[in-house]
């Protein structure tokens, strides 16, 4: 029975790390296709581009693995705007199955890019001993990485609720969201707010990556491998809500984790089931609107 | 007495605490031509989704013929004779009006999934849609896309599309709307034109068309029926004035 | 359509025959089709060592034909049609692994499984667009594909279906390794397919589709059934994708996990694009484009194909209106309208 309980303790610590992982990750999607309707499957490039821009300056600069997540989130935010500028912009109006594989397009491109920059083989990657060490609370042992994902996550969320809720950016990226038409109407600047928004986003995402490479690893193919992942997230959260990208990662997190944990054998399917369920029952995700 | 072509008693739909219909009793008479009009917010669109099925209401019934069609689908209720118009056109833009009132009238007569014969063939049917057109006045514009049309003929497109399914009954959004006035003159024509067996109903703003075609007014607001009458007597009704102008009732 | 059509032009007052006539006129077998045809009866002359990839991009160019006719002419963007094309290709691949290998056969019950599983599918039609279609798509694909994975006993699981033979052909024809006798079946299998495509394309239902496509919201409005109206499609597009997953395991004589695999969703949505959609000739155009670039380059270095047709994904989005077919006829029309301007010489 206590073993039960414990093995419920550390499946709900995992999941909801792991939760809290592809939060970070995916809020940047969420909100960008809530704001311009834009399915960017391309997402999960500035994830794998933060996992190997941490592990450059870990293995060729020998930054320290915590020192390198600013550049991871700095420069893959700067790298977004340039797409968003040049390429994107130009397809906010298209047809969604033209976004779809305008992107995909660019996954496939990013991919060879990596391959050929950094090889095809999965990176080798260990982080520091003070964060892979397991810590101790009475019987409850949790890693120090998971502990970590859970702290940042938490800071994140909270920033990312004040920033919206307290800030006049924040504001108007509500607004933007809420209805983009009126946003432009009052004066807003509908396309600078993206813009940051965007590379805010994608910064998220880098820095989601360069945190993930742990537990995700990190190789060429990443961004198609991950995609469905965020995809899911967005989908039953609902696109343009935080709230519902947290709560939909947060339960993507603990059904992947128990999945593993309890029946091994089915693994993966389970989310796929979810994810259906839920579409089938709220086709825009729990939080989302019409 | 024969039964009226409309009727709905006791209409009401609510969207959670905002009462949208308010027990809304209405009759159109068999080739009837009676306007809706209300100040905005009223309702109006609303009393046109429960008609045609996009909404269910909470209570109450509607009847088309005098056979009840509350609970039905929309499309179902196509096929009993209810068609509908849109305020904003709710076209085909690569179609051509040809093609696009060769399709309804498949619908119509349930050709619709033959999927083996070759559409070329149904003369028959291609030639009804070809003779709508041209009885419309939009004959000439038959094989350009749609999405080329003057906006004035693709409002009579939208009527065309309606009246292809061979109504029994015609709800018209607005027919008028946004269309310049050096175009309207070929959508006035139409829609006096309109076969006198169908039963119309004009859902309207503008009270230059209400006056010249309605025989009867049914004024809506706030979800409820204010009053219903000929066009004379509702525009000299202080209360409509109140609602409309915004002055007080002197009583 | 002409380009006049699109351009806007007006047309002269149509007598009521004429009418008729336009939509007899859009029918009509076009010149170049007959080339098509022949050019790919040809291949079979001119490349006899590459007579195996022929064979695949005629199965591929089917399933994307099959994909067509729901998204380029019916406007429902699905993101895992390939759930059709593997239940063909293992129920054609059991069929024969447990004893009944009569390839014809194989193929109708191939076909027939594959509707099933479509008519199932298209009830989510009605309930979810948009990006939650292309993500419940998405969904059923990658469930099934789990399934087939972990269900070894039966698919092989990751390894595929192996030790399965087909018997030859009509008793007569068998299977020789250069697949002489292959190629000419499923040339003869495609073009009967194609004919059957283009007979939904250019009847009434083939303009429902377009109506849905059009405007999926106005239809009810004219009485349409959208249910079934999506169960027609999906069980006629999954039945034609059947076939095609049937095809390609009675020819190589495997069925590999990956005829189940969301990757090859998107490769053969990458195919219609490049070819484009809503043509029916469109999915045999960018099949080849496809299927040869990738026989070409993939050799090479993986990665090297990826980052092609990545490019080549990019630049058909952003530049053409509707792919490689798009572009031709766009050109096509406008060299006819210069030479017209000109006027007689």
């Amino acid at each position: 029975m206590l073993a039960l309980f414990q093995g419920l303790v550390q499946v709900l610590f995992d999941g909801i790390a792991f939760g809290m992982l592809l939060f970070v990750m995916s809020v940047g999607l969420s909100i960008t296709l809530g704001m311009m309707r834009f399915a960017n499957l391309a997402h999960g490039v500035f994830a794998m581009l933060g996992g190997y821009i941490t592990a450059t300056l870990m293995h060729r600069a020998g930054l320290p693995f915590l020192a390198t997540l600013p550049f991871a989130f700095i420069l893959v935010a700067i790298g977004s705007v340039f797409l968003e500028r040049f390429v994107y912009r130009r397809m906010y109006t298209a047809k969604e199955l033209d976004q779809v594989l305008l992107t995909i397009g660019i996954v496939y491109m990013s991919i060879a890019a990596a391959a050929y920059i950094w090889g095809p083989e999965p990176v080798a990657f260990a982080l520091p001993d003070y964060l892979t060490v397991y810590r101790h609370i009475g019987w409850f042992s949790f890693s120090t990485y998971g502990a970590v994902l859970l702290a940042f996550g938490t800071v994140i969320t909270i920033v990312i609720f004040y920033g919206l809720e307290r800030t006049r950016f924040g504001a108007m990226i509500r607004a933007a969201v809420d209805d983009r038409r009126v946003a432009l109407g009052v004066g807003i600047d509908v396309n600078r707010v993206f813009a940051i928004t965007f590379a805010i986003g994608s910064g998220l995402a880098g820095l989601g990556g360069a945190l993930g490479i742990n537990q995700l690893g990190l190789d060429p193919s990443f961004p198609i491998e991950y995609l469905v992942f965020f995809l899911i997230v967005v989908s039953i959260g609902g696109g343009g809500t935080v709230k519902g990208a947290l709560v939909a990662a947060l339960l993507l997190g603990l059904c992947d984790t128990a999945g593993k944990y309890y029946v091994p054998q089915t693994g993966a399917f389970i989310i796929y089931v979810v994810m259906l369920l839920v579409m089938l029952w709220r086709p825009n995700g729990l939080f989302g609107r019409a | 007495m024969t039964a009226p072509a409309l009727a709905t008693m006791g209409l009401t739909k609510n969207f959670g605490a905002l009462k949208v219909t308010q027990d809304v009793r209405f009759e159109l008479p068999a080739g009837g031509r009676h306007a809706l009009i209300g100040p905005n917010g009223a309702g109006k669109t609303t009393f046109i989704n429960l008609l045609t099925g996009m909404l269910s209401p909470d209570s109450g019934s509607i009847a088309l013929d005098g056979k009840t069609i509350t609970g039905l689908p929309p499309q179902a209720r196509v096929k009993r004779g209810l068609a509908r118009t849109y305020q904003i056109n709710t076209l085909f833009p690569d179609l051509t009006p040809l093609e696009a009132v060769t399709l309804a009238m498949c619908e119509r007569r349930g050709l619709s999934r033959q999927w083996f014969m070759p559409l070329a063939r149904r003369k028959a049917v291609i030639d009804e849609a070809h003779a709508l057109l041209v009885q419309l006045g939009i004959g000439e514009q038959a094989r350009r896309l749609t999405r080329h049309l003057a906006y004035g003929h693709q409002r009579v497109l939208e009527i065309a599309l309606a009246l292809a399914t061979r109504p029994h009954v015609l709800l018209l959004d607005e027919p008028a709307a946004g269309v310049p006035a050096q175009e309207s003159g070929i959508l006035y024509e139409v829609i006096s034109a309109l076969p006198t067996e169908i039963a119309v109903l004009f859902i309207e703003h503008d009270m230059d068309l209400v006056f010249r075609f309605a025989s009867r007014i049914t004024v809506l607001v706030s979800g409820r029926v204010l009053c219903e009458g000929p066009p004379a007597q509702i525009a000299d009704d202080p209360e409509v004035r109140a609602v409309y102008l915004g002055t007080a009732v002197h009583g | 359509m002409t380009a006049d059509q699109r351009a806007g032009a007006p047309t002269p007052v149509p007598i009521a025959d004429t009418a008729v006539a336009d939509f007899r006129a859009r029918a009509r077998w076009q010149w170049y089709e007959p080339i098509f045809w022949l050019g790919a009866i040809a291949w079979y002359f001119l490349f006899p060592t590459y007579l195996p990839l022929g064979t695949q991009i005629l199965c591929a160019a089917l399933f994307a034909l099959s994909l067509d006719l729901i998204l380029g002419y019916g406007g429902i963007v699905s993101l895992g049609h390939t759930t059709f094309f593997g239940v063909g290709a293992y129920t054609a691949g059991l069929l024969a692994k447990n004893g009944w290998g009569e390839p014809v056969t194989c193929l109708l019950a191939a076909a027939a499984a594959a509707a099933i599983v479509g008519w199932v599918c298209s009830f989510v039609i009605v309930r979810v667009q948009g990006v939650a279609l292309l993500l419940v798509t998405l969904g059923i694909n990658l469930v099934l594909y789990e399934v087939a994975n972990k269900a070894y006993t039966i698919t092989g699981g990751a390894d595929g279906l192996q030790g399965i033979a087909f018997k030859p052909l009509f008793g007569a024809f068998d299977y020789d390794i250069y697949g002489r006798v292959s190629y000419i079946y499923t040339l003869a299998v495609v073009f009967l397919m194609f004919l059957v495509a283009r007979r939904i394309v250019y009847s009434p239902f083939g303009l429902a589709l377009k109506g849905m496509r059009e405007n999926w919201k106005r239809m009810p409005a004219l009485g349409a059934a959208l249910r079934r109206h999506g169960a027609l499609i999906f069980v006629l597009s999954a039945a034609i994708a059947g076939v095609a997953g049937a095809l390609l395991a009675e020819s190589v004589q495997f069925v590999a996990l990956d005829s189940l695999g969301p990757q090859r969703s998107i490769d053969v949505l990458t195919m219609l694009i490049v070819g484009g959609t809503g043509v029916l000739y469109g999915s045999f155009v960018g099949a080849t484009v496809y299927m040869v670039a990738r026989d070409q380059l993939a050799d090479i270095n993986p990665a090297y194909w990826y980052f092609w047709i990545g490019l080549m994904l990019v630049v058909v989005v952003l530049f053409t209106r509707n792919g490689v077919v798009g572009a031709l006829s766009d050109l096509w029309d406008w060299l006819r309208r210069k030479r017209h301007r000109r006027g007689p010489a």
